[in-house]
């Protein structure tokens, strides 16, 4: 078999694999660079596999060599590739700017398990974007949460455990969720591949456990994916996280989570279920607006950077809903590229605080109060990922926002409000990324500030990068565009 | 009839422990239950005709959990603070989640239905190949570790990333962080003052041990398997450290030892998935091992079921010693 | 009769995971919610290896030379067999954080940390 045919299975099997090579690795050195070529390599694999994508391949492998429903599939599918490239992209950027960044808040005895950590967290990401099969998400996401509460509890402050705790309690009841949601789908349809799961639904439509299923998956997705109001892990777990690893976490494994929704939802519950997306709508549209709502006002008034930019997320989460609520070709278009943007914004934007906290001792905004001065490049990084986060022409954010304004126009007057709430919610993040602009520029330097100097080059580079792929993406966003759009036909083709 | 008898005994004697878990204030109390609730649940699965989930519940649930449930106990409060709040909101969820779930069940296939759709797709395949493609009496074995293998290799790195976690937030003296081993307890012991289960713990050791072995290389035709293997093989251990010491116990088993078991296992499976890959065939694919695909599967069943237990049996250890070590 | 007991199982499935998830979501201590927890988890179990009985059958073990041997179904027993070891890994890392969080606050009263935090 030639190695492309074997790529889907390498690009969850070599971070997974690394994994326990790095944890015998003992020196700190040693097991960065081992974690960041395992994550580069998969970067790679992920550009190859877009690139097949694109060129309109159907990616199909069967592990062990069993069919499905026997055995278990993979499927990567364009909204699955998509979500690769957040993944890894921002696993390899924290990986290759972080090293300083994590040496100052981890201790280094101790490196090594967290970059063994930090490789399953990616395995476990790349995982659930590949596989067909829904029990194997599960599986998946289990790894990649558990890992995750490991980098999470790696935080300096104590307040990381306690915000850790909270996280594994609230991500263990969604999984549990999903598992019984999963059970019930299989009780009736005595399958767990879920394009097997779609033909026999077809069967046993409407019985009472199907419906319920459908409800528990939704339910238990949705606290995976910090919708509103389920949000409530999601603040304190990006406040305390070490910063490189809230980079990392921040910009994909939400997006993770909504992908699953997004594959349950439509592929495999559309079809069968009457008026699913009907309900689907109205379940998953009011909950958005609500969201963008209160995440853009709290995020107004929150004067610590990281957790001001966590509520911030709960508001951009909520436009991803929302584009997929409206179910429409557009809508979805723009939900997907709307992924890829904010993953890109924030990401950089988390990038950006990393940066600060190495020079400075802690990321409030008078902490930060004119660093701009002292820190050019890092702040004009920062300015680029804040402008494309509200959605300034020419930026990458304004793009899948234009899109999803124009997706909520074309639904009339219930889309009026979802248009209302968009342009509302644009104005609030103007003022909190302006508050922070304003802070560190604006405002007279303390003395610590003034002995700032510019990040340590890894970082830098990075977050120059990441600051002008907003730019690229803003001026030519026909690659994410491109996928966007086929994984909308994708997902609605099982409309008819 | 006596089953259902049975049945019904078991499944009300299951609420009302998990009942007693909910209620008891003392923790200590709760942890027994605990304990006792998973014992009984063991039973149940073992009614329910599921020998291999039924070993396991016992061996991880009212065995494992519990002592690593006392070991945490023993570094924090046994009392939990009285409450007198009342959470009305935490009952109407929960309230709301078990009527949906009641609301589902009226139609659903009844218990023991041959014509449950879950009796009717997959699974009579695997009943009916698995003589042929793989050769092994029990098919729960070869599910886990041939069909379903690539679920089993992430289900290893869920039990590594456990192993991984608590060592990174207890550490573990002589394989995380620079303290010295002597910070180890110096022959302190949790049952020394207790002769009968010393020598009634000394005696059993072995035959533990040895029953760990059998489950582990039994797998293919009886109940049990890696997982299983792992746990007894690691209570064997655990026993065997409360009786003669901590330190006794880490040096049969160094903390470095115990790293390379934990890392070691999972790449002992995953390299049989690359050497198929490089054999021509998919991640995990045992077929291409031997000329003959059936000796294939089953050697490749019985390579990656010793990789489970090697990681389970360290990722358990390790734990209970990262506990335990985090008391002194 | 078997009817009955079938929908005994799936209640009393409901019913664990109510306990479970009520121990969870409404009690403050920590050790609590983990032991909470593991009941809602357990449930689940029960839920899943419901499903896998046949009647008459037994474990699926083949026995070769028996012809008509009715056996239960492997699927839900492998999936579970997955789900348990995720449930004790959960709970082993959720009491390692526990035993940090007793050490840097000195209590592990949800309530009482969530003061604790307010108050820097």
């Amino acid at each position: 078999m030639s190695l492309t045919a074997q790529l889907p299975a390498l690009q969850v099997v070599v971070p997974l694999l690394t994994a326990p090579l790095v944890v015998l690795l003992r020196t700190p050195g040693l097991s960065w660079a081992a974690a960041t070529a395992a994550s580069l390599t998969a970067f790679a694999i992920a550009v190859a596999l877009a690139g097949q994508v694109l060129a309109g391949e159907v990616i199909h492998y069967e592990m062990g060599g069993w069919p499905a429903p026997f055995g278990i599939s993979l499927n990567i599918d364009a909204l699955g590739s998509l979500v690769l490239l957040l993944v890894t992209g921002a696993s390899t950027l924290a990986l290759v700017g972080g090293r300083d960044s994590l040496a100052t808040e981890i201790e280094a005895g101790r490196r090594h398990l967290f970059y063994a950590a930090w490789l399953i967290v990616l395995a476990g990401l790349s995982g659930i974007a590949v596989t067909g099969d829904a029990f194997n998400v599960f599986v998946f996401m289990e790894i990649s949460s558990l890992a995750t509460y490991v980098l999470i509890a790696a935080g300096p402050d104590r307040r990381a455990l306690t915000a850790t705790f909270k996280y594994l309690i609230m991500g263990t009841i969604g999984a549990t969720f999903y598992l019984i949601g999963v059970g019930m789908v299989y009780m009736m349809t005595g399958t767990l591949n879920f394009a097997d799961m779609e033909v026999r639904l077809a069967e046993v439509t409407e019985l009472r456990p199907i419906v319920v299923a459908a409800g528990f998956i939704t339910v238990g997705l949705a606290l995976k994916a910090a919708m509103f109001p389920l949000h409530v892990w999601l603040p304190g777990a990006y406040t305390h996280a070490p910063h490189m690893v809230t980079a990392f976490v921040a910009a994909c494994s939400t997006k993770v989570a909504i992908y699953v929704l997004l594959r349950f939802d439509f592929f495999v519950f559309q079809n069968n279920l009457s008026q699913h997306d009907l309900h689907f709508a109205s379940f998953l549209l009011p909950l958005a607006l609500l969201g963008i709502l209160v995440g853009s006002a709290v995020a107004m008034v929150e004067s610590n950077l990281k957790r001001l930019l966590a509520h911030s997320s709960v508001a951009q989460i909520g436009y991803i809903l929302l584009g997929a609520s409206l179910i429409s070709e557009a809508g979805i278009t723009a939900a997907a590229a709307h992924m890829f943007n904010h993953a890109l914004a924030k990401g950089a934007m988390f990038l950006a605080v990393a940066a600060f906290a190495l020079r400075l001792s802690g990321v409030r905004l008078n902490d930060i109060a004119g660093v701009g001065r002292q820190m050019p490049l890092t702040f004009a990084a920062l300015a680029v990922a804040g402008a494309s986060l509200v959605g300034i022409p020419g930026t990458a954010g304004f793009v899948s926002k234009w899109l999803l304004l124009q997706a909520a126009f074309a639904q009339g007057t219930l889309g009026l409000v979802a248009v209302v709430v968009v342009v509302l919610s644009s104005l609030a993040a103007v003022v909190y990324v302006w508050r922070i602009i304003e802070a560190a520029y604006f405002c007279e330097p303390s003395a610590e500030v003034q002995a700032a100097r510019e990040a340590p080059l890894p970082i830098l580079a990075v977050l120059l990068l990441a600051a002008a792929a907003n730019i690229y993406f803003g001026l030519v966003p026909a690659f994410p565009l491109s996928l966007a759009e086929m994984s909308a036909t994708e997902l609605l083709g099982g409309l008819q | 009839m006596i089953t259902v008898v049975f049945s019904v005994f078991l499944l009300t004697l299951l609420v009302i422990t998990a009942l007693g878990v909910v209620r008891a204030q003392n923790l200590f109390t709760a942890v027994m239950l605990t304990g006792i609730f998973s014992l009984l649940m063991a039973a149940n699965f073992f009614v329910l005709d599921a020998a291999d989930v039924a070993l396991t519940e016992a061996a991880v649930g009212a065995g494992i959990s519990t002592v690593l449930l006392l070991g945490a106990l023993g570094l924090t409060p046994r009392e939990e603070r009285a409450s007198g709040a009342k959470r009305w909101l935490a009952l109407v969820v929960t309230a709301l989640t078990t009527v949906v779930l009641l609301y589902a069940t009226f139609e659903q296939p009844r218990l023991g239905d041959p014509q449950a759709p879950v009796h009717q797709h997959v699974a009579p395949w695997y009943l009916e190949k698995t003589p042929e493609l793989v050769d092994i009496p029990n098919v729960v074995t070869a599910v886990l570790g041939s069909y379903r293998g690539y679920d089993t290799l992430g289900e290893v790195i869920v039990v590594l990333t456990a192993g991984i976690g608590v060592l990174f937030l207890l550490g573990l003296p002589g394989a995380v962080g620079d303290r010295p081993r002597d910070d180890i307890a110096k022959g302190r012991t949790y049952l020394s003052h207790h002769l009968v289960p010393q020598v009634v713990g000394r005696l059993v050791i072995p035959f533990i041990l040895l029953f760990a072995l059998y489950v582990q290389f039994h797998g293919e035709y009886g109940p049990g398997g890696g997982f299983q293997a792992g746990a007894i093989f690691a209570a064997a251990m655990i026993l065997y450290a409360l009786i003669e010491g901590e330190r006794e116990a880490l040096t049969v088993i160094s903390p470095k030892l115990l790293i390379w078991m934990m890392a070691g296992g999972a790449l002992l499976y995953g390299s049989v998935g690359l050497v198929t890959m490089a054999l021509g065939g998919n991640f995990l694919d045992y077929n291409v091992l031997h000329s003959n695909p059936v000796a294939g599967q089953q050697w490749g069943i019985i390579v990656i079921e010793l990789g489970v237990g090697i990681t389970v049996a360290g990722v358990l250890l390790a734990i209970y010693h990262a506990f335990a070590a985090r008391g002194h | 009769m078997m009817e009955l007991l079938g929908l005994y199982n799936y209640w009393v499935f409901a019913v664990l995971l109510m306990i479970g998830f009520y121990a969870v979501i409404a009690r403050p201590n920590m050790v609590k919610k983990l032991l909470g927890l593991s009941i809602f988890q357990a449930a689940v179990f029960l839920l899943y290896i419901t499903m896998d009985k046949v009647e008459g059958g037994t474990a699926p073990i083949i026995q070769k030379g028996v012809e008509d041997a009715i056996y239960s179904n492997p699927l839900p027993q492998v999936l579970i067999l997955t789900a348990i070891v995720v449930g004790i890994s959960t709970t082993a890392l959720g009491l390692a954080l526990v035993v940090r969080i007793h050490e840097a606050y000195g209590t592990i009263e949800e309530d009482e940390t969530q003061r604790a935090d307010l108050d820097e």
